[in-house]
């Protein structure tokens, strides 16, 4: 079985991230529920024309994963495998209002065109002219574990050579309100610093595009190896270390071997126990990081904790705003990624350096 | 060499039938499901024809034995129906005995109730249960919550109309990579008036019963139904013993990266599709018994995907037909229902005919088989084509 390589890394989130030569060094203050990507100068990436027609996802999805082709210095893939729990959510809620609003009449098909979850890797693959193995998973948080999985099993069988897999959320503006009548969207605006301490249900919502490049051939360049994926569509909350300790244990790794831990704290009351008894008991001892109250909640924002870990393995830096904890790793290099939303699509992620 | 992934169990429901027997039924029968639809209400109405299930809504509740206060959506309905018989059929008592996940293909999920209920979900405090169901996963984790599935792998593939196909691929990956010992694999997808007038706009819904591979084709009827297999590894097989009713031999897919929406003139993209599987398999397109195509009846799929045929069979062309002018085109389940479709065909050595075929299209020599017909059948191959170029072939076979 081959070994599985992270050789780009490439990110469009609330935070200035495409630029991939800085490291969250100037960090955007947010004092809001919702907060949208800090966005790249789209035309320098994608034809005029053809921009005016993708909605927000879509250019994220395309310049992303055009950045991390970039960095990886390759052409094509052999697979593109994209994530996204709620999918292109500007065009569906278009065409949705449009049959309610026009009851069925006058319709026109590009929103509904551009509404399937497989929008984003069917563009990547139009814009590559790449004819290779395309997927799409709509699994809610764990949208792109899943993708991240299928790559690793290819790539550990040598089906394939380099894969771009990625994540994407957009915000609709629709989705965002009724999300927020159900308590899913923090009652109040809060800063980022105050994000965890917040004491009140829901998350701050966002959106953004983080796209990678794995691979069986490690580079000079590669950022980590990819050691393990793992995910539960059910976990209780006192199973969580259990599980964490059996996907170490396959690995040959014990809690304490962890020099960093990436967690997916939102600051929801609700749900945000999860890793606190984690940070309280098996990683009181080990340096832990958050991320979400810089990027905000989505579904595949797990993503960004993925980017992060690698970034920081890659340049053995933890940037002091996503501290969780105080203590020291002076050589970040194995570093285990978890993240759940609202108790569900529990996701696992281990890397390590290479 | 490669070996095949057993497949010890199915369950199906569609517009031809509530199971697996009821469909097969159908089939040889020749009887249709194809009608208005009565389960929307639609100015389309008139104007279309579709594959319904006729049980509504709270028929389905009742039939699940589901409290009043559920959030189901149709698509998740349809499926646990579906996935309930396959566990069933497979002899699975015990599902946390052996490492079992599930991975489901919709492109609808919950966007019926979220057309319902769009701008009372602001508003109203009833339908607000389900806004938590609209997207895709949520009827896959209903599903495995009715099966027991828990702290698994549990995940959900959306390619349009070649998702359930690709969530059969991964499937056999899992178990050919000792991931899981056993995997529920398929996909579901309601009517939606989404749909419905999607496929409008672009003008591609027949006003009448589908042709699939004729000249007149005049478009799709859309279909509604939830089909899915249970494959097992050789681990389970032998411990448990169990009746293997097919395999799965080789699987391909491939990016047409054409246009969002419609096939290259040549179906470059199912031809690579066919190619991979056949390579998987290590088959030869002769050793294959029987196509069931893809077949939507729209002028632009079955033109491309008789040319892929072609390029990949060439004079060794085994028998071919679509089995859409009997469910519909049902979306994201398609490639499920095929797979059933195939399996059944294998298991009696039958190919089921390509209904309301007339005229053979100018473009080419493709006739389908259009009358039922006993043939021994070792390997059939199913095609799934999609939106966003998505194209996938599947290989059954008989042995492994």
């Amino acid at each position: 079985m081959k070994k599985v390589y992270i050789n780009s890394i490439a990110s469009i989130s609330p935070q200035k991230t495409f630029e991939n030569a800085s490291f969250l060094d100037d960090i955007i203050e947010y004092n809001e529920t919702v907060i949208s990507a800090f966005d790249p100068n789209y035309k320098e990436h994608i034809p005029p024309a053809a921009a005016r027609r993708m909605a927000k996802g879509i250019k994220m999805g395309v310049v992303a994963s055009k950045l991390a082709m970039k960095e990886a210095g390759i052409g094509t893939v052999d697979a593109i495998i994209t994530g996204t729990g709620m999918g292109c959510m500007i065009d569906s809620e278009k065409f949705v209002s449009a049959i309610i609003d026009n009851n069925e009449q006058y319709l026109t098909p590009t929103s509904f065109i551009q509404s399937t979850h497989n929008t984003v890797a069917g563009q990547i693959a139009l814009g590559m002219e790449c004819k290779a193995y395309n997927f799409t998973y709509v699994h809610a948080a764990i949208s792109f574990e899943s993708a991240l999985l299928d790559a690793k099993m290819q790539l550990e069988n040598d089906e394939a050579n380099n894969i771009l897999v990625g994540g994407v959320e957009e915000l609709g503006a629709h989705t965002t309100d009724v999300h927020r009548v159900i308590n899913h969207i923090k009652p109040e605006a809060v800063t980022i610093s105050e994000v965890l301490n917040s004491n009140t249900e829901g998350a701050v919502f966002s959106e953004g595009a983080n796209f990678f490049v794995v691979s069986n051939d490690r580079k000079e360049s590669s950022y980590a190896e990819l050691l393990a994926v793992e995910t539960y569509n059910t976990l209780e909350k006192d199973k969580v270390s259990e599980a964490i300790k059996s996907v170490l244990k396959e690995n040959n790794l014990k809690p304490e071997d962890l020099d960093v831990v990436v967690l997916g704290n939102n600051g929801d009351v609700e749900f945000d126990g999860y890793y606190n008894q984690l940070s309280k008991n098996i990683f009181k001892n080990t340096k832990q990081v958050y991320y979400k109250h810089l990027v905000g909640e989505n579904n595949t924002v797990s993503a960004f904790g993925v980017w992060l870990a690698s970034k920081i393995i890659k340049t053995q830096q933890i940037p002091a705003m996503v501290n969780l904890n105080d203590i020291e790793a002076t050589e970040p290099n194995i570093i285990l990624c978890y993240n759940q939303y609202r108790g569900e699509n529990h996701s696992l992620v281990l890397l390590k350096k290479c | 060499m490669s070996k095949g992934v057993a497949i010890t169990g199915m369950g199906i429901i569609s517009a031809i039938g509530n199971n697996v027997a009821e469909n097969f039924d159908a089939l040889i029968n020749q009887k249709k499901g194809i009608t208005r639809v009565d389960n929307i209400k639609t100015i389309q109405r008139e104007e279309i024809m579709v594959g319904e299930i006729k049980f509504t809504n709270d028929e389905l509740i009742a039939q699940l034995g589901l409290p009043p206060e559920n959030n189901y959506s149709r698509t998740a309905m349809l499926g646990v129906i579906a996935a309930k018989e396959a566990i069933a059929q497979a002899g699975i008592s015990d599902i946390k005995k052996y490492k079992t996940g599930i991975v489901s293909g919709t492109s609808v999920g919950g966007m019926d109730m979220t057309e319902k209920y769009y701008y009372e979900y602001l508003t109203e405090k009833e339908p607000q249960k389900y806004i938590e169901s609209h997207h895709a996963g949520d009827s896959t984790q209903k599903i495995a919550e009715q099966l027991g599935i828990e702290e698994s792998f549990v995940t959900t593939i959306s390619t349009a109309c070649s998702s359930a196909a690709n969530a059969i691929m991964l499937g056999a990956r899992l178990i050919k990579s000792g991931k899981l010992d056993r995997v529920i694999v398929g996909g579901a997808d309601c009517l939606s008036k989404f749909t419905i007038n999607g496929f409008k706009t672009l003008m591609i819904l027949s006003d009448t019963f589908n042709t699939p591979f004729d000249e007149d084709r005049k478009g799709l009827n859309l279909g509604e139904a939830a089909a899915y297999l249970v494959l097992e590894s050789d681990k389970v097989v032998k411990a448990e013993n169990k009746k293997i009713l097919a395999y799965v031999k080789g699987y391909g897919n491939a990016n047409d990266a054409f246009h969002q929406t419609a096939s290259s003139d040549d179906g470059d993209g199912a031809t690579l599709a066919m190619k991979k599987a056949l390579k998987v398999a290590n088959l030869n397109p002769s050793d294959i018994d029987y196509i069931n195509a893809h077949g939507t009846a729209t002028g632009n799929n079955d033109l491309s995907e008789g040319r892929a045929i072609l390029r990949v069979f060439k004079d060794e062309m085994p028998e071919f037909s679509s089995t859409k002018a009997y469910t519909g085109h049902t979306l994201a389940a398609a490639g499920a229902i095929e797979a059933v479709y195939s399996v059944m065909a294998l298991q009696e050595n039958v190919i089921f005919p390509n209904l309301n075929f007339k005229t053979p299209m100018k473009e080419f020599n493709l006739i389908p088989q259009t009358i039922l017909k006993k043939k021994d059948l070792n390997t059939v191959l199913s095609n799934s084509l999609g939106f966003g170029g998505n194209c996938s072939t599947v290989i059954y076979s008989k042995e492994a």
